[in-house]
């Protein structure tokens, strides 16, 4: 399989089994397209000399490139994955990462949290010291020959339980060496809670900080208020700065959420950029039931695509300009990208990834939380609904029919099991609106490696 | 090649999983598998 576009002036030819990308002339671009229609050589070369795309000669050499690059594997190459399988129901099942939910409370009351402000539909509650020591010790336990361990804090919002949070990482550093595993720890955070203690204790201990800010202040305060309705914006702004200048600038993201409200997100990352100092972004769509105020509807979805363009061509101008920034799904390392077992296999969410909640119970993942059918177990008896996990085993690409066709599908891994689930009641299901815009973003995340290849302006960036 | 380049990527032809989890990096709402670096690549 093979998907063609042209963007931002560039040829564009994607080999989906192989990975291979490719930028092409006009006479390859065309020739290429009528291949894949099934047509011959010759039957090319004519058509093409006809509506005088090139000359003979020009042809020739065209169709003798393309011979070549498919003779190497990189062009009209098959997927031979889908047969070999993996034996993916037989596959380990090692947990390399938690996320722990130390929280289900929060200071804020965001009318679009998909966790029903930090309380997942149940009560609130702060995790126990104990309760997360051992849910460290079942990550140990089940983590096989897996060296490298995530947990991620979360909530709700997990400085609310800081405490908890510090004598967390002060157990796992005394265990890690005798166990021989490295503990990888993340924060998500609304910012409120941050002091200088939190911060010199999150650049000691912390891999990464995702810090969540939804971009121009009155988008931000449109949702992300106190529980007295008072917008968070001046409350946070400031510390997140603070934050990040302390961290050196690096190490952290900026997390917003757009939706209905504010479907020209770009400006709301341009905002932060230029106006706040901040160059790490990452932007999402809001999770919100259809029918909701906030939900992005159909009628959003060219503006959305656009939005993505304008940023990608805007990227390529700021590198140009010495002053680069981040999005984090145009991060693309086409020559380290991941390997085809995490391509084809995804988040692990259900089978190397969890959820702990303050009680102990484990989920799938943190979307999955408060769905009682959703439950897998609990931190001291393990993993006890095995047929459910069996279930998110073989959620991986080749197992939904809808992705079979689809040329991002070794990019995207098959898409989230939770989004999934909440469009279609189905974890092997998708949901075709974040297709539409994961195709998008990753088009434009081609583009740009395409144009630092091909432009001599960024390449000297 | 006259008419085409192409870009250098790892070939997925040629699972030791120690990468990142993707959903831990940044946006824990959609995942970012592509966007994953592999240290062993």
């Amino acid at each position: 399989m093979i998907h063609q576009y042209r963007l931002n002036g560039y040829n564009i030819v994607l080999d989906i089994a192989s990975g291979s990308v490719h930028v092409v002339d006009e006479p390859a671009y065309q020739a290429i397209a009528l291949l894949d229609q099934g047509l011959s050589k010759k039957e090319v070369k004519d058509r093409l000399l006809e509506s005088k795309v090139g000359t003979e000669a020009e042809l020739s050499a065209c169709l003798e490139d393309i011979a070549e690059l498919q003779a190497q594997g990189q062009l009209f190459s098959e997927d031979t994955y889908a047969g070999k399988a993996f034996d993916y129901k037989n596959r380990s099942t090692a947990v390399k990462a938690l996320c722990l939910h130390v929280s289900h409370a929060c200071n804020l009351d965001c009318e679009y949290c998909f966790a029903a402000q930090g309380k997942f539909h149940g009560q609130q509650a702060l995790m126990s010291f104990e309760t997360g020591k051992r849910a460290l010790d079942f990550l140990v336990e089940n983590s096989q020959g897996r060296r490298n361990l995530e947990v991620d804090f979360f909530g709700g919002e997990p400085l609310l339980n800081f405490e908890v949070c510090k004598q967390l990482v002060a157990y796992a550093r005394s265990i890690e060496q005798e166990k021989g595993k490295n503990f990888r720890f993340t924060l998500t955070t609304n910012g409120v809670g941050i002091t200088d203690e939190v911060i010199d204790w999150a650049n000691r201990e912390c891999h990464n900080v995702v810090l969540s800010l939804d971009g121009r202040r009155e988008v931000n305060d449109r949702f992300r208020k106190d529980i007295t309705g008072k917008g968070s914006y001046d409350t946070i702004v400031p510390k997140f700065q603070k934050f990040v200048a302390s961290r050196g600038g690096k190490n952290y993201y900026m997390r917003g959420t757009f939706t209905h409200y504010n479907t020209n997100f770009t400006q709301d990352l341009f905002h932060m950029a230029d106006d706040l100092g901040f160059t790490e972004l990452s932007m999402e769509p809001v999770v919100a039931k259809p029918g909701d105020p906030c939900a992005l509807t159909k009628e959003d979805l060219p503006t959305l695509l656009s939005e993505y363009e304008l940023l990608a061509k805007d990227m390529i101008r700021r590198e140009k300009l010495g002053k680069p920034i981040t999005f984090y799904h145009y991060m693309l390392d086409l020559s380290h990208g991941p390997c085809i077992y995490k391509r084809i296999s995804g988040c692990g969410s259900g089978t190397e990834y969890m959820a702990v909640t303050p009680w102990g119970d484990l989920y799938p993942c943190h979307q999955f939380v408060g769905e009682e059918r959703f439950k897998l177990g609990n931190i001291w008896d393990g993993v006890t609904n095995t047929s459910l996990r069996d279930e998110f085993k073989l959620c991986n690409v080749y197992a939904r029919p809808a992705c079979q066709d689809c040329w991002a599908k070794l990019y995207c891994s098959g898409g989230c099991a939770a989004n999934a689930f909440h469009a279609q009641g189905d974890i092997h299901g998708i949901y075709e609106y974040g297709c539409e815009i994961f195709r998008k973003r990753m088009e434009c995340a081609i583009m740009i490696k395409v144009a630092e290849a091909m432009d001599p302006e960024l390449a000297k960036a | 090649m006259e008419h085409i380049k192409t870009l250098n990527t790892r070939d997925l032809a040629e699972g030791c999983g120690e990468c990142q989890t993707s959903c831990q990096s940044a946006c824990k709402t959609s995942c970012g598998i592509a966007n994953q670096q592999c240290e062993k690549a």
